[in-house]
């Protein structure tokens, strides 16, 4: 245990490196079957550097790139303002959680024809599918973690002299907030899995559509590009919420 | 500060409950679980709706929501915010109720000052022992200069030793507060303790009220039920020993206890603070009684047993499991150790 310990600040590189030395291994000394469609992992970072040079795969991931952050941020947003509500409030929840249940679990993905028939092949189409893919499971976690609040941390604030609106917003959103950002946490890697696949079947822009294409011409080169670029987002945009939970909430937890 | 009356209060187990703690008033209500103790808490503070009339200071109060009732209530489980730390906690009544911010702070820090909690005030609840938190609810619960304090149990997780002392040191604090205080227990010596008046709750009824000395001497049947009958001894004889212990003689039982007074007439002790055993005990003589086993009493989990010794007989109550571990029967020989600080005196006087 001590050991690892030592080896704490980015000890997960070693494996990586390790990875990719087999990979780039085995590609070179052409011990997978064609070669062809295995290339090496130099060659991958070749035409990385490439893509990136030439604009093409920046354009591409800024696309993409803006269309989750649209997408999340306004079904997240959603997702908290009606999660808390349904959360607090019995009626609005009794009313709202029979529509709501039947529509949560369709994929967000089975949208997608609707969607290209309603609005057509434009920003508007992926944007729609990432709020779909955000706000429902953020609005289940945010009104489970509303409604999960000890109730007597209520009374104490109601007898301490605290009207309904200011208990919610200084005791019981704070103590929700574990469980909001157990949502955010997921859906912000969620909404990138789903942008790709929506954009490798209806949308001519963006990482999923530069894949396709690549597709097309047998690049495998630029398909792991896409794959490398997609990992590290999803995985970025993860931690980047668990650093915001972390920091909101770590002195009490 | 105000005085509280009750005027037919019903909810849940609670039937017709009238009641009146008058102002600055330290009242203890005494009662087994579910006897409808905190329910009369949540009515008074106005948590949920009840059935009868709250009156403070004898204006009704019925209409007025939980918010508006200007009452420090402590809960069992203290609930501090964990999201706040000690400051934040105290000063939450405060800040709600958009007072000035230096006024806040200088009251936040005079609570930390008589609570005894200053080093603490940034540490939050996860940082703090059952004693602290203890204190910090408690300023918490004053911070609004409340009219009434309600305090539910509030000292069931504490070890002996530390919920001993933080009682004494609140019982010093609601006197010179003079804050008209209901304090919920199901623990009869710390309703004796505590208690200016103890009222004695069960199955929702307010059984009897009365001073601690009138509760534990001449119980009514229910309320024996609950505290236990207590043993009665007469004393021939009374010497006084050093540090308040005094050696008192009744019959042929001769008895340490503790009193400041040397005039005894009475000891009384509860059949459950009576130790039984089948050996001889370890220990010196002292508060140690032979006798007979005359009578057994079985119940789920307890026995009550009947011993004589002497003219006296007293009545032991113990659980079922260490009574059957003895293998007693009737007529045999058995030890009795009567715990000294439990050991009750009635004085020349009283």
């Amino acid at each position: 245990m001590k050991r690892f310990k030592l080896l704490k600040p980015g000890w997960g590189i070693f494996p990586i490196v390790i990875f990719l030395g087999i990979w780039e291994t085995i590609a070179r000394l052409d011990l997978m079957p064609g070669q062809f469609f295995f290339p090496p992992f130099s060659t991958v970072i070749t035409e990385f550097w490439y893509l990136t040079v030439s604009g093409v795969l920046g354009r591409n991931f800024l696309s993409s790139l803006i269309r989750v952050l649209i997408g999340f941020s306004a079904g997240s947003i959603a997702g908290l303002f009606i999660g808390i509500i349904m959360g607090w409030n019995n009626i609005a929840n009794k009313t709202l959680n029979p529509i709501i249940s039947l529509i949560y679990p369709i994929p967000a993905l089975g949208w997608l024809p609707l969607l290209m028939l309603w609005f057509g092949i434009g920003e508007i189409l992926p944007i729609t599918i990432i709020f779909i893919c955000s706000f429902f499971p953020i609005l289940y976690n945010t009104a489970t973690g509303i409604k999960n609040v000890n109730k007597n941390y209520i009374s104490v604030a109601r007898i301490l002299g605290a009207s309904d609106l200011k208990i919610l917003i200084t005791v019981v959103v704070p103590l929700a907030l574990p469980n909001i950002f157990t949502g955010l946490k997921l859906e912000s890697g969620m909404a990138w899995r789903v942008i790709i696949a929506a954009e490798m079947v209806a949308i001519p822009t963006g990482i999923g559509a530069l894949m396709m294409k690549a597709e097309s011409l047998i690049r495998i080169d630029i398909i792991i590009v896409c794959l490398i670029v997609l990992g590290i987002m999803c995985l970025s945009f993860e931690k980047f919420f668990a650093f915001l939970e972390k920091k909101l909430t770590y002195r009490w937890r | 500060m105000s005085s509280i009356k009750l005027k037919n209060i019903s909810k849940y187990v609670c039937k017709n409950i009238n009641l009146e703690i008058f102002d600055k008033e330290l009242l203890v209500l005494l009662g087994p679980n579910g006897a409808g103790k905190s329910t009369l808490l949540n009515v008074i503070a106005g948590l949920i709706d009840y059935e009868g009339s709250v009156f403070f200071d004898n204006n009704p109060i019925d209409r007025l929501p939980a918010n508006k009732r200007r009452i420090g209530y402590l809960f069992q489980e203290l609930n501090l915010f964990p999201h706040l730390d000690v400051s934040a906690n105290i000063a939450y009544g405060l800040r709600v109720q958009k007072k000035l911010p230096n006024k806040i702070k200088a009251s936040v820090n005079e609570l930390l000052q008589i609570m005894k909690i200053k080093h603490l005030s940034s540490r939050y609840p996860k940082e703090l022992s059952g004693g602290e938190k203890q204190r910090v609810a408690l300023a918490r619960a004053l911070a609004n200069s409340p009219r009434i304090l309600l305090l539910d149990e509030p000292m069931n997780s504490l070890d002996y030793r530390t919920s001993k002392y933080l009682r004494t040191e609140f019982k010093v604090l609601q006197k010179k507060m003079g804050i008209t205080t209901i304090y919920v227990t199901h623990n009869f010596y710390e309703a004796e303790e505590m208690a200016e008046r103890i009222a004695v709750l069960d199955k929702g009824r307010v059984e009897q009220i009365g001073s601690p000395k009138e509760i534990f001497f001449h119980p009514t049947e229910t309320v024996n039920d609950f505290i236990g009958a207590p043993n009665i001894l007469t004393c021939d004889y009374c010497n006084r020993l050093s540090f308040g212990l005094v050696e008192v003689k009744c019959g042929d039982i001769s008895l340490v206890v503790s009193s400041e007074r040397e005039k005894i007439k009475k000891v009384v002790i509860l059949p459950e603070d009576i130790y039984l055993s089948d050996t001889r005990p370890p220990g010196p003589d002292v508060n140690r009684v032979r006798g007979k086993l005359t009578e057994i009493n079985e119940s789920s989990s307890t026995v009550c047993c009947t011993v004589i010794t002497g003219k006296n007989s007293l009545k032991v109550k113990l659980p079922q499991e260490i009574f059957a571990s003895m293998s007693l029967d009737i007529g045999d020989e058995v030890w009795l150790i009567l715990a000294l600080r439990k050991l009750k005196t009635i004085t020349d006087g009283e």
